[in-house]
């Protein structure tokens, strides 16, 4: 295929080659498709769009197996596990692989700060934290059955949850407080929804295994912080399927990118992550030979200069890309969560029942959580940052009286592996043990006597109490709750270049970077008191040609 | 004494050329800096830039000129008479009786005051803007031409204290082109190039005279 059409570059990608081959598999239809293709440009990006990506259930034919003729897979399977262990039969180190990464242990070593993070370690502002909550946060762990810490067992190879990443029929869903399982039997959720989750046919999902796709990475990283859109807010559902404007990569209609198209893996371990931020990658292109074996960052594929114009290249070494083509987050029509108010949970209604309020589509007070604001479109916050982000862990001192950071950025102007990033800024009241000044875990989910949502009805000592004790932290007895933020790099959600930040965004009195000190920027009116003392002298030049101009006048009527 | 050709046809093209080019500079380059907005300030970087080229091809060619005809030599630094047209200046012109101390002629058109001044303007007001400036174009460079060293914060300030100079001396010049007798006779003879000639005895230095009027 030899046009120079966007779409030319799509077929490149891993996700798209199959394109050529399933052409071929489709007959004389497909064939004549083909010869589309050849001929114009145009018509080649509308066949593009038509074809099923490489991620729906045709995906099977573009590979060298076909998993629905496998006898292993010929079922019957009664749950998950028994799937995982058909699958091991053939990919003996899966499981072992998945058993190494951060996905599987919710535990991250940070080879720098030596802080213990991942999911079981950190504190958040949005539920709080995973321990004593395991059934509905491992929800979307990578395997089956964390329904507590002490039980659970992580060198399982049959506990690894293959079909939620490799699923291509979309029928496969973990039971949202199932521990990683999806529903064996029709069930209701959330409980007297009226709701009701069917069992996924196994047998046919394990037959139609494919590579991971927006949906699959999507069924957990969209839905963060318990709901659709609330933790990220640039990641939410409208990414399945975004439009070009939403996102220019990751378009359906466009380059179609799939989250590993830029997250790359091996041994199935995947790049890119938070905890280790890369803020600037001057490393550039990756090529074999020349990468660093990730993607992951803006650069991998376009440089450091990857600007016509040479002035917008100027910005590289002190901008992030994000910071331009991101100019909003929570884009696609959803709004995320900015604000979490946990102080405010527990209220009941006349009837002395729990309750929630809704304000259009997004609930904006519920008894179990308190109060929530939701933004779409939101103009992302500033900051310089060098990819080093120490947090906040449950063993650390806090200073009540102020905000108290969940994490903390590293970087500054004078740092030159800094950058301007964009950030989500989430916020909000969490507890917190006004004795001991630590953040507070609480036991939320639950039927037991202690748990906030359970039987220990908003009762915030005995969650706090449960909680604190699982992580082995001594808690006072006395709780109140602190201000916090929690700065989220922003990275999805690329709009196409012509709706990148104009130079004005930022070069103006008070534009976006306003309150970002310590360096020079040109155009906000730094270096104020130079304009003020040289206009002033400007001034008084005039005043003193003026006044000579006069005496000149005066001189010249005397004489007469 | 004769109305001679005192600004050569480039010389005047020179001038108002670059009076033109600074003006444009000056709007622009104020609204990068932060002190109004005209333009739009992507509009305003882009039209400073390719007005900076301009002035910096007609300075090049400007520069052959002086070097080529000598006519350098103009600004040399001199403190004869300075004492007396500096007197003239804050008290003499106030009288219409007393006369310019001063008698330009063809080789020596300027007097010790305005050399001073534009010899200010050409060997240090400028050169700070073309130096600071091109260095504010180049900022990806820095690191390979062993500049690393510089920031973008004192860059500025420099080219915009330049800035504030030239300003100063912009508005005194053209304040000082209007003290002619009459006012315009200054600015008539930058127009047209004729001037009087006080050089005597002397063969006019270009072959073109007319009469005084």
């Amino acid at each position: 295929m030899v046009h120079s059409d966007p779409g030319d570059r799509a077929m490149i990608t891993r996700t798209q080659r199959p394109g050529l081959g399933r052409l071929a598999a489709a007959g004389l239809t497909a064939m004549s498709l083909a010869v589309l293709v050849w001929t114009t440009p145009a018509a080649a990006a509308d066949v593009m769009a038509q074809l099923p990506s490489a991620t729906t259930a045709t995906a099977s034919k573009t590979t060298t197996a076909d998993h629905s003729k496998f006898k292993e897979l010929e079922g019957p399977f009664a749950t998950g596990p028994e799937v995982t262990e058909a699958c091991l039969e053939c990919h003996t180190e899966a499981a072992d692989h998945i058993q190494q990464t951060t996905h599987w242990t919710w535990a991250f070593d940070h080879p720098v700060t030596g802080q213990d993070l991942g999911k079981r370690n950190v504190v958040n502002n949005f539920c709080v934290a995973t321990a004593t909550n395991w059934p509905r946060c491992t929800s979307c762990h990578i395997g089956y059955g964390w329904t507590d810490d002490k039980t659970f067992d992580f060198a399982a190879e049959r506990n690894v949850d293959c079909l939620v990443c490799h699923d291509t029929t979309g029928n496969y869903k973990k039971f949202p407080t199932g521990a990683g399982h999806p529903t064996y039997e029709p069930k209701e959720f959330p409980p007297k929804s009226g709701n009701v989750w069917q069992p996924p046919d196994l047998v046919k999902i394990a037959q139609n295994v494919g590579p991971t796709s927006r949906e699959t990475c999507g069924a957990c990283h969209f839905y963060g912080g318990g709901g659709d859109a609330v933790k990220h807010g640039d990641l939410d559902s409208t990414m399945a399927r975004p439009s070009k404007a939403l996102d220019v990569h990751m378009a359906p209609d466009g380059l179609n990118f799939q989250c590993s198209t830029c997250h790359t893996t091996g041994s199935h371990e995947v790049t890119g992550s938070r905890y280790v931020t890369k803020a600037v990658d001057r490393l550039g292109i990756d090529v074999p030979g020349h990468t660093d074996d990730t993607r992951a960052t803006c650069e991998s594929c376009h440089a450091m200069t990857p600007h016509e114009e040479a002035k917008l290249n100027d910005h590289t070494d002190v901008v992030a890309c994000t910071t331009c083509h991101v100019p909003e987050f929570a884009r696609g029509g959803k709004a995320t969560k900015m604000w979490w108010d946990w102080s405010t949970a527990g209220k009941l209604n006349e009837e002395g029942k729990p309750f929630t309020v809704k304000e259009g589509a997004d609930v904006i007070y519920d008894t179990k959580k308190g109060d929530f604001l939701w933004e779409a479109n939101v103009v992302p916050e500033y900051r310089w940052f060098n990819g080093a982000i120490e947090y906040t862990l449950i063993d650390d001192t806090i200073d009540p009286s102020g905000v108290v950071p969940i994490n903390t950025l590293g970087g500054g102007p004078d740092d030159p592996d800094s950058r301007i990033w964009p950030f989500k800024v989430m916020r909000g009241k969490q507890p917190y043990d006004s004795v001991n000044n630590v953040l507070a875990v609480p036991h939320l989910f639950g039927k037991d006597e202690s748990a906030f949502w359970g039987a220990g009805k908003f009762d915030w000592i005995k969650a706090i109490e449960a909680g604190m004790q699982a992580r082995n932290v001594d808690f006072s007895g006395e709780y109140d709750f602190v201000e916090t933020t929690y700065h989220w790099p922003i990275v999805h959600m690329v709009a196409p270049k012509d709706e990148a930040l104009e130079c004005e965004a930022c070069h103006a009195e008070n534009g976006r970077l306003a309150n970002l000190g310590g360096f020079y920027m040109p155009g906000r009116g730094d270096f104020g008191w130079l304009n003020t003392l040289g206009w002033s002298l400007a001034g008084l030049t005039l005043i003193g040609v003026i006044v000579h101009a006069l005496l000149r006048v005066v001189g010249a009527s005397r004489r007469k | 004494m004769a109305r001679e050709v005192m600004f050569t046809r480039f010389e005047r093209l020179w001038h108002w050329t670059q009076a033109l080019i600074i003006v444009g500079l000056a709007i622009t380059g104020f609204e990068v800096f932060g002190s109004w907005t005209v333009f739009g300030y992507e509009t305003a970087t882009e039209v400073h830039q390719i007005l900076a080229w301009l002035l910096l091809g007609l300075w090049a060619l400007a520069m052959f000129w002086h070097m080529t005809t000598g006519e350098w030599r103009q600004y040399i630094p001199t403190f004869r008479n300075m004492g007396a047209v500096m007197r003239y200046y804050t008290a003499g012109i106030f009288d219409p009786s007393i006369e310019h101390p001063y008698k330009p002629t063809r080789k020596a058109k300027h007097n010790p005051m305005q050399r001073l001044a534009y010899l200010g303007f050409l060997v240090v007001i400028m050169p700070v803007l073309w130096i600071t400036g091109l260095l504010y174009m180049f900022y990806n460079g820095w690191e390979a031409l062993g500049l690393g060293f510089l920031s973008l914060g004192a860059v500025a300030l420099v080219h915009v204290m330049a800035a504030f100079a030239l300003v100063i001396f912009f508005i005194g010049h053209v304040y000082m082109g209007f003290t002619g007798r009459p006012a315009t006779a200054y600015v008539k003879a930058m127009i047209t190039g004729y001037g009087h000639d006080h050089s005597e005895g002397e063969t006019p230095s270009t072959g073109r005279t007319r009469p005084a009027e």
